[in-house]
């Protein structure tokens, strides 16, 4: 398969990859190190694995995490699933490029200014910092992430369809729900995945809409880093990596069965 | 003519919530906030909790604008335009904004290049393989860098090991560490738009270069690099924009001297506790990355809507 690339290409092709995953297989690699030191290699154990279940507050923080992931990751999914067969099923209605823009720009803008301006519209508003205002910061930027995940499935198959559903007299909201939706769950999963472990991974948006009794995962794992770096922090983040891994494993399996299945 | 009429109307129902719930929701919690921004701006800090004096009072009715308008000093973004502290941090945000996106490129361009070229099986392999570590944490791919670059890390003994180098080198802690790390994590949006125009391009057009006698350097210089240029302005766009703005990279990987924009907003905000001077940093980031998201955004609405 790659006999066929010329030497350069192939040089790029290593180099690049080797890039990309060298530093995360060291930091597996050195989560299981029997030394304290966490770039010298003294032994293997699993010892920083057994304190983190002893850490309380860090089992804590995982499970605010996760539960904030769960119930944002939903309300994103809902939204950006919307605002995909908004843009793309619908006819052209007014307001239509104003709505693609701010369904785009929370993509690309940095994170501060979104995490800012939102605590500000929270304190205007006199909301109680906290659970919620977690999940409403990170369902704002998932939802477009989502979006951008179902277009391209969406992208993948023929209007018609539901133009057929249509013509034999199904509303267009009918015919979307029961035609594309069905038809654009891979996507649609995967966007959900997608928001839930990028709500998972924020540090930025959930630091401003905090409040003093949400403390995520990434904020526990920021303040323990900036203290120090610990085998313990590559032990927390190798079990993420993992779970992510066997995540978007099962997820490419299930979908390419489908497709192949077909 | 009563049916498909009244079918055209079921359908403006139907369609009205799946462009109302986001909608309402994107207005309310991300272009709504933006005023509240604007307006602590122009605030004034105060030691009281929050931060900051109220500016507008409503319920003095007409006299409570009046005193607004009167107390309107723009006093945040006279401490941000002249101290050189601010200057200088945006001065710095730019120089490593631009380094890191062309660097970006410089690695980007040629993987982007050669899983184009791949067989059709093999590419869909390295594309997964490109985008998997997006999944993973940011936060943790920027922390393992750490580990790296440190005095005593892998790579300082890699190269006394090799003989490269006779005394650990410094990098952590510098501006060159903040642009590994740049690369590392925006390599995949830089790469997608790129390979995405590389995949397009016409084969025909560089058989009928090679027909003609040019050289393999004169075909990628004159026919694939002008043809992707699009794909490497929307990855050149999708790296500097967030970069620009950038938090989680200068925090871990710069040293303290490294000051860029977007951890001087947060240690305004949360350090120093000055709301308004965090806010007009916050607009001046906005107001620079403007034109780069109104020509990003065209971009992809060109490319049909994905990145």
């Amino acid at each position: 398969m790659i006999g066929r690339l010329s030497l350069t290409n192939r040089i790029a092709l290593v180099l690049g990859l080797g890039f990309l995953y060298v530093p995360i297989l060291l930091l597996v690699l050195f989560s299981f190190n029997a030394s304290r030191l966490v770039t010298v290699w003294g032994g293997f154990s699993t010892q920083w694995y057994s304190s983190i279940w002893r850490n309380a507050p860090l089992m804590e923080s995982v499970k605010i995490s996760l539960s904030i992931g769960a119930v944002s990751a939903t309300i994103a999914t809902i939204l950006g699933t919307a605002l995909a067969l908004a843009l793309t099923r619908l006819p052209v209605f007014r307001g239509r490029s104003l709505l693609a823009f701010l369904g785009y720009a929370p993509l690309v803008l940095p994170e501060i200014i979104l995490g800012l301006s939102l605590l500000l519209l929270f304190i205007a508003l006199g909301l109680e910092r906290g659970y919620w205002t977690i999940v409403i910061a990170h369902a704002t930027l998932t939802s477009c992430f989502v979006a951008v995940v179902v277009r391209a499935r969406l992208a993948g198959f023929d209007p018609a369809l539901e133009e057929a559903a249509i013509d034999l007299g199904a509303s267009r909201l009918k015919a979307l729900l029961t035609v594309t939706l069905p038809l654009s769950l891979p996507g649609i999963i995967a966007g959900w995945l997608l928001a839930f472990t990028l709500s998972l991974d924020d540090l930025v948006l959930a630091s401003f809409a905090s409040g003093p009794g949400a403390t995520t995962l990434p904020m526990r794992i920021y303040s323990q880093v900036r203290l120090g770096v610990t085998p313990e922090i590559n032990a927390i983040s190798t079990l993420l990596i993992a779970a992510v891994a066997v995540t978007v494993a099962v997820v490419t399996l299930a979908t390419s069965r489908r497709k192949s299945a077909e | 003519m009563a049916g498909p009429a009244r079918k055209e109307h079921r359908l403006e129902a139907g369609a009205r919530a799946l462009i109302a719930a986001p909608a309402i929701w994107l207005g309310a919690f991300f272009a709504l906030p933006f005023l509240f921004i604007l307006r602590m701006s122009l605030s004034d800090p105060a030691s009281a909790q929050p931060p900051y004096k109220p500016l507008l009072d409503l319920s003095q009715g007409f006299a409570g604008v009046w005193t607004f308008i009167q107390g309107l000093d723009f006093e945040a973004y006279q401490t941000v335009l002249t101290d050189s502290l601010y200057l200088g941090a945006l001065g710095t945000s730019l120089k490593i904004a631009l380094l890191g996106t062309a660097l970006t490129l410089l690695v980007g361009y040629p993987l982007a290049y050669a899983i184009s070229r791949s067989s059709r099986a093999l590419r869909t392999i390295l594309l997964a393989a490109l985008i998997l570590p997006f999944w993973t944490s940011f936060l943790i791919r920027v922390y393992a860098w750490i580990g790296i670059l440190r005095q005593d890390g892998f790579l300082n003994q890699l190269l006394l090991w090799l003989g490269a180098i006779k005394a650990p080198l410094e990098i952590l802690n510098t501006e060159i560490a903040i642009l590994i790390g740049i690369v590392y994590s925006y390599l995949p949006f830089m790469v997608l738009p790129v390979y995405a125009a590389l995949e397009r391009q016409d084969a025909t057009l560089r058989e009928a270069a090679q027909d003609l006698g040019a050289s393999a350097s004169a075909i990628f210089w004159r026919i694939t690099v002008p043809l992707s240029a699009s794909g490497i302005l929307g990855g050149c766009l999708l790296v500097f924009i967030p970069v620009l703005g950038e938090f989680i990279i200068p925090d871990l990987l710069g040293g303290s001297d490294t000051l860029m924009i977007g951890r001087l907003v947060w240690t305004e905000f949360f350090a120093n506790r000055d709301w308004p001077v965090a806010s007009a940093l916050a607009v001046l980031l906005l107001a620079i990355l403007t034109l780069p998201l109104i020509l990003a955004r065209s971009r992809q609405e060109k490319a049909g809507g994905l990145l």
